[in-house]
């Protein structure tokens, strides 16, 4: 399979949150490089993931695919699933593809983690 | 004097590459022109359904055959298999394509069969299209909630062909005829996809199949969906035919 064009940075923000900053294209070859940012997120005490999508530049019908499996794992381990940085198109996207009804999708990093602190 | 803050510079916001390749919003779906044959009961109208909506266990399932010695690029595969989608399809099942072809956010409405003769009615729409892939979403009261995507791409020198389907059953009586055979059906209506894809492009190589439980509760939030059970509209639908010509019949 060809390389993934995607590389994600985490950071832990406080004793309960960490982000995943997404930077480049998510499709089907961007799996690998999710989960471990995933396991690197987790680190075992994270109870909500954040996915910082600002400097996302591409992403197909398989990345979405990612994301459902994703949150799937997120909701198994009872984490939360948190956004934000989505632009028009991208939130369109989550809109048709139904994700937003179960990805919060937050305007700016600092309301993302007030509410991923909040619960 | 007034402090100021320095002003972050805005961000180069340019169109995504994606842009053209995705459908845009439309809270239900909306059929342009319905082919000779085709019914268009269980579409119009009806929202268009994700993964997260079904009722069943989620699965992801891959079928993929690699076209080995193929002169072909992923593109022209592509290309091909939206221009072929009925053709690579088993007897049995329809597929009428829209007019304007396999493009973001067309619909086409689909006739399979059903056990006890009964013709299933229902659609999908086209979620995303590029040159190397593309998916179909499904709408309300069709057997599944979710999408297939199709897509072609390179590995180790080979050509792959592929199809994988992240979906749940949409409703109770679904779950529960996949799991009396129609997971078995699905499987080998896929295989048989794949197989004739390659057959196209001459190659005779075995369909790989990967089929992976993703979640294996049951979302029993969802059960509502049996609703717009798209089996049981269409039942009722052919269980009425002829009242309904009776009636035209009288109209006269």
């Amino acid at each position: 399979m060809p390389e993934a064009q995607v590389k994600m940075n985490v950071r832990r923000v406080g004793e309960n949150a960490s982000i995943i900053d997404v930077e480049g294209d998510l499709t089907a070859f961007a799996e690998t490089v999710l989960m471990d940012a995933y396991n690197q997120a987790s680190d075992g005490q994270a109870r909500a993931i954040i996915l910082n999508f600002e400097d996302m530049e591409y992403m197909n019908s398989s990345g979405i695919g990612l994301l459902v499996t994703l949150l799937i794992r997120i909701n198994r381990e009872k984490q939360r699933l948190l956004t934000y940085g989505l632009s028009e198109h991208y939130r369109s996207i989550f809109q048709i593809t139904r994700l937003d009804d179960a990805i919060a999708i937050h305007d700016s990093e600092e309301e993302a983690v007030r509410a991923a602190n909040s619960a | 004097m007034t402090e100021q803050t320095p002003q972050e510079e805005p961000k180069q916001k340019r169109e995504p590459r994606d842009a053209a390749y995705w459908a845009s919003y439309a809270e239900t779906l909306k059929v342009t022109g319905v082919a000779d044959g085709a019914t268009n009961i269980n579409v119009e109208g009806r929202r268009a359904v994700g993964p997260l909506q079904g009722f069943g266990k989620m699965w992801q399932k891959t079928y993929r055959v690699g076209l080995e010695g193929a002169e072909v690029t992923p593109a022209e595969v592509i290309k091909t298999w939206k221009e072929n989608y009925q053709e690579f399809w088993p007897e049995g099942n329809r597929f009428y394509a829209p007019l304007a072809g396999i493009t973001p956010g067309e619909v086409a409405l689909i006739s399979g069969s059903l056990p006890g003769g009964v013709k299933l009615s229902t659609g999908v729409m086209v979620l995303y299209a590029d040159d190397e892939s593309f998916s179909l979403m499904t709408p309300e009261g069709h057997p599944f909630s979710g999408w297939i995507t199709f897509s072609s791409f390179e590995e180790g020198g080979t050509v792959i062909a592929q199809a994988q389907v992240l979906m749940r059953a949409n409703d109770p009586l679904y779950e529960m005829g996949l799991r009396m055979g129609g997971h078995k059906m699905e499987n080998e209506m896929w295989r048989q996809t794949l197989e004739n894809v390659a057959t196209h492009f001459g190659v005779d190589e075995p369909v790989e199949t990967n089929i992976v439980c993703v979640d294996p509760k049951l979302q029993w939030s969802q059960y509502r969906n049996i609703w717009h059970n798209a089996g049981i509209r269409s039942a009722l639908y052919m269980m009425t035919a002829p009242f309904r010509s009776r009636g035209k019949g009288s109209e006269r």
